[in-house]
């Protein structure tokens, strides 16, 4: 006799239990706290900061903490968060001209106004595992120096002087706001940024690969990479002026690509660009390379059928928590089509079946 | 959750859904864009159906979810408590006491009445999607009415198979205009999009609501000499009996012993405790949960 | 007599150079008109310009629909020009991979404009289509083999039955013998003016090869450089040719 399965509800609170368990981990060692991870672990705050577009180090933090270390788990639970928070308006566009600049570097001059400035990065270590880390190591005082003076202007500026980079036009009326709208194909470079600024970074670093393997090949030279603080303006209406309401560190990547020209139009370079929250170097460049690769229809260049070129391709799977979210459905109880295929694959088996006697 | 609005989306984000479903009901089958917010479940794990709920959830309002036919999965038990919590309607497992149900995948056995929504979760919402990947053809190809397509498919079908191989998400034709996919149920469950209640279809990740009226004409698609057949296992309930209810089959033993039993876990519920038995049941006793 | 398609001062340029400059035209029901040159004088480029896949800088192509008269298919809407091109007209591709469903059967590639026109019973299209694989020499037991099982000559024949088997009333054809043995050109060629003649078709023919143009078409362009040198009917300009060019072309047909 048979007894139907229950007990759903049970097996939930179960799960869940075990899961706050797994994430404690042995009682014998200290818990982490959020603070340790904001300080420790800077740059997966970052990335969950860019992906889940928030700019909250603490909230990244706690995420991260409850996602034990997933930081697409993370990274939904930031973007769930942000769901909930009403929107009061927009600030004005961040000068990133102003940046007080911790890192700065350019492939494309060898030395400029502001200068070359390595900051914290890990580009020239040798990747040796430190087991010093392993013991509580202390860090080694760091020697200091007097801040630069004066703003960093940037280097496209100076191409931008003799005209030979491509303009931009300023748009006049705001963006449109992603995370409010469809996306609607085809899509303004504006929201094309946009999805690209929360796009997974793995995605977005495999398609920019690609198109520096062959693959839409436009030789990206950097221009300038800089890392560091922007004051955030917004208007306040009862005020009537603006006012700063905060400061964040972005990360602002352009890239200088191949000239363009013709009979009648002197050539020009083109730019890709990239500009993300937090200290997080590799989605910058990668987000300007695709930005780029993503532009051939507007700088009337071919459609060689790269992948990057393919905006459904690219916009429709970059979003990792729609990817993940899909991904892992297929986990849930689909049994219900299963039966009704296993059903119609022994009717077309009897069919055939009825059909080769018939013919004996 | 006491820091949320009723049932979690805030007012605005219910009104933009509102506008969409009334844009779905007044052209039915049509896919309507609309943006789709991230809620504390995953894409493709109901967003959309939940979106739907809780644009249109009334604090008078009873609300069954089910996945698979069954209340008691674990996708709809986590949906349903997710309401409990942030919308704090009266929940029932009986598809009569209903006023909106969520659904995944079925349709109740059991007609609905006028007074009834039933909401349901869809992944893919455009039928044309593995015919033609690309979303801007697709776009034209339903407001050009271009539809050719889908039937060379069925073609292909019973050219090589001798029959249509569609068995679940079985494409129909909205009063007479769009092509709609009705969502992974049972092509046994398509006759019964002709029905009273209003249906509306919530797609989260691809970011798209449709509807259906009540008393629309909906027709499944096929050949006037291969006409659509809304087939099922032959066998009956091992519980309750019913031959006239889609049925799941369990493997029950390790010799690959099998059993089938109502998918609709309510419709058997109830026909058991009317008296009705099956081969492998036994007489209804309140059980325990 | 009202002309089939009326084409007036078409012009396409791609920065300083010419696609094709002010070609106009008339086409009456049942004419065939050949355009023929070598690469790069325009001659396609006009075909896709006519036929709605490229957007002309200047001019207009008129076309006598069933219900509206004559309409500039230039100014059209796109819903409009894409119905037009489902029913009334017919595109023949140089390549049959480009007008073909390469993961359909044969049968299913020439049900499909039947099907687009709601025929909605699986033995008639059946029937239609094992009539038309028949019409243009494919037997009937490949009507469920795909496309990439075929032989290039058969894969352009059936191009053809998918494409005239909802009775079009004006066929593009880009270089339809392209890239096939000679002796499955003239096969083809054979078949296509049966074709043509057996349904009183229109067609613009774009071609290279003048063999094609003496056999199929009433009326001829010869272009060069996007711009039509001379004009006039077919004999008449490949017996007598007037341009310093055309007699060129003419002379350096091999004679077998």
């Amino acid at each position: 006799m048979y007894v139907a399965v229950k007990g759903g509800e049970r097996a939930i609170d179960n799960a869940h239990a075990w899961l706050a368990e797994e994430r404690r981990g042995d009682l014998a060692v200290p818990e982490l706290t959020v603070a340790q991870i904001r300080e420790q672990m800077a740059l997966a705050v970052n990335r969950v900061m860019a992906e889940g577009s928030l700019y909250d180090p603490d909230l990244a933090a706690l995420a991260i903490k409850q996602a034990r270390g997933d930081l697409i788990e993370a990274i939904f639970l930031i973007r769930a968060y942000r769901t909930t928070l009403p929107r009061i308006g927009g600030s004005a566009p961040v000068q990133t001209e102003t940046m007080a600049c911790d890192r700065r570097v350019s492939a494309t001059f060898k030395d400029a106004p502001g200068g070359q400035v390595l900051g914290p990065t890990f580009d020239y270590t040798h990747r040796l595992l430190d087991f010093k880390l392993a013991a509580d190591g202390e860090a080694a005082a760091v020697q200091t120096g007097t801040p630069h003076e004066g703003g960093t202007p940037h280097i496209m500026s100076y191409l931008d002087r003799e005209g030979l980079i491509q303009p931009e036009v300023a748009q006049e009326a705001p963006p449109p706001d992603l995370t409010r709208t469809p996306l609607e194909l085809p899509v303004a470079r504006a929201l094309r940024l946009q999805a690209l600024a929360r796009a997974d970074e793995g995605f977005i670093l495999g398609m920019a690969y690609s198109t520096q393997r062959g693959y839409a090949r436009n030789h990206a030279f950097v221009a300038e990479l800089r890392i560091g603080a922007v004051a955030v303006e917004m208007e306040i209406p009862e005020l009537g002026f603006a006012i700063e309401i905060g400061e964040i560190t972005v990360t602002e990547c352009e890239t200088v690509n191949q000239f363009q020209g013709s009979k009648t139009q002197p050539p020009q370079f083109t730019r890709g660009y990239g500009l993300v929250f937090g200290m997080t170097e590799r989605k910058a460049i990668s987000m300007a390379l695709v930005d780029r690769a993503l532009r051939w229809k507007e700088l009337g260049e071919d459609n060689l059928g790269a992948p990057a070129q393919d905006e459904e391709f690219v916009l429709y799977h970059s979003d990792n928590i729609q990817a993940t979210g899909f991904l892992e459905h297929i986990k849930l109880p689909h049994y219900v089509d299963f039966q009704a295929e296993l059903e119609l694959v022994r009717k077309l088996r009897r069919d055939a079946q009825a059909y080769r006697e018939a013919a004996e | 959750m006491s820091d949320y609005n009723f049932a979690y989306l805030d007012e605005q984000t219910k009104r933009m859904i509102r506008r969409a479903i009334l844009k779905g009901l007044a052209i039915p089958g049509y896919q309507v864009p609309f943006a789709s917010r991230e809620m504390p479940m995953p894409y493709g794990w109901g967003t959309g159906g939940v979106q739907v709920s809780a644009a249109i959830l009334t604090p008078d309002d009873t609300l069954k979810v089910i996945d698979q036919g069954a209340d008691d999965t674990t996708n709809a038990v986590s949906i349903r408590r997710f309401f409990q919590k942030t919308a704090g309607v009266a929940v029932t497992e009986a598809t009569a006491e209903a006023s909106v149900i969520q659904t995944r995948h079925r349709i109740p056995e059991q007609a609905l009445r006028s007074d009834q929504i039933i909401v349901y979760q869809v992944p893919i919402p455009e039928p044309l999607r593995f015919l033609e990947p690309s979303e801007v053809e697709t776009r034209k190809m339903h407001s050009l009415e271009e539809y050719g397509l889908m039937h060379v498919k069925l073609y292909e079908d019973i050219s090589q198979h001798g029959d249509i191989a569609t068995a679940y998400a079985y494409p129909v034709k909205v009063e007479g205009r769009y092509v709609m996919d009705p969502s992974p149920i049972p092509k046994f469950d398509n006759p019964k999009l002709e029905m009273a209640g209003i249906q509306l279809f919530g797609a989260g990740r691809e970011q798209r609501i449709y509807a259906i009226p009540p008393y629309t004409k909906v027709v499944s698609l096929d050949f006037d000499d291969y006409p659509f057949q809304p087939t099922k296992a032959a066998q009956e309930c091992g519980l309750c009996g019913a031959s006239d209810s889609y049925l799941d089959e369990l493997i029950v033993d390790d010799a690959g012993g099998r059993m089938f039993m109502c998918s609709d876990t309510d419709y058997c519920t109830t026909r058991r405790r009317a008296g009705h038995v099956g081969a492998q049941g036994t007489a209804y006793a309140e059980d325990a949960a | 007599m009202t002309p089939l398609l009326q084409v007036e001062n078409i012009a396409k340029f791609y920065g300083a150079r010419i696609g094709c400059a002010e070609v106009s035209f008339d086409l009456y029901p049942g004419e065939v008109m050949g355009i023929v040159g070598e690469s790069g004088s325009g001659k396609s480029t006009l075909l896709n310009l006519l036929a709605g896949h490229l957007v002309p800088d200047r001019g207009a192509v008129r076309f006598d629909t069933r219900t509206g008269g004559l309409r500039d298919t230039v100014t059209m809407s796109e819903p409009e020009r894409r119905m037009l091109s489902r029913t009334d007209w017919a595109f023949v591709h140089q390549h049959a991979r480009d007008g073909l469903r390469m993961n359909v059967s044969a049968g299913g590639n020439v049900g499909e404009r039947l099907m687009a026109v709601s025929a909605r019973h699986y033995g008639e299209i059946r029937t239609q289509a094992i009539d038309w694989l028949g019409r243009v020499e494919i037997l009937e037991d490949r009507i469920d083999d795909r496309p990439t099982a075929f032989s290039g000559g058969m894969q352009q024949r059936l191009q053809i039955a998918r494409n005239l088997v909802t009775g079009p009333r004006l066929v593009f054809m880009d270089e339809p013998t392209g890239g096939l043995d000679v002796s499955v050109q003239a096969r083809l060629l054979d078949l296509l003016r049966g074709l043509v003649r057996e349904m009183g078709l229109s067609a613009i023919i774009v071609t290279h090869d003048l063999a094609v143009v003496r056999l199929l078409a009433d009326r001829l362009m010869v272009m060069k450089d996007g711009h039509v040198i001379e004009t006039g009917l077919t004999d008449q300009v490949l017996d007598d040719p007037q341009h310093a060019y055309t007699q060129l072309l003419v002379s350096s047909v091999l004679q077998v």
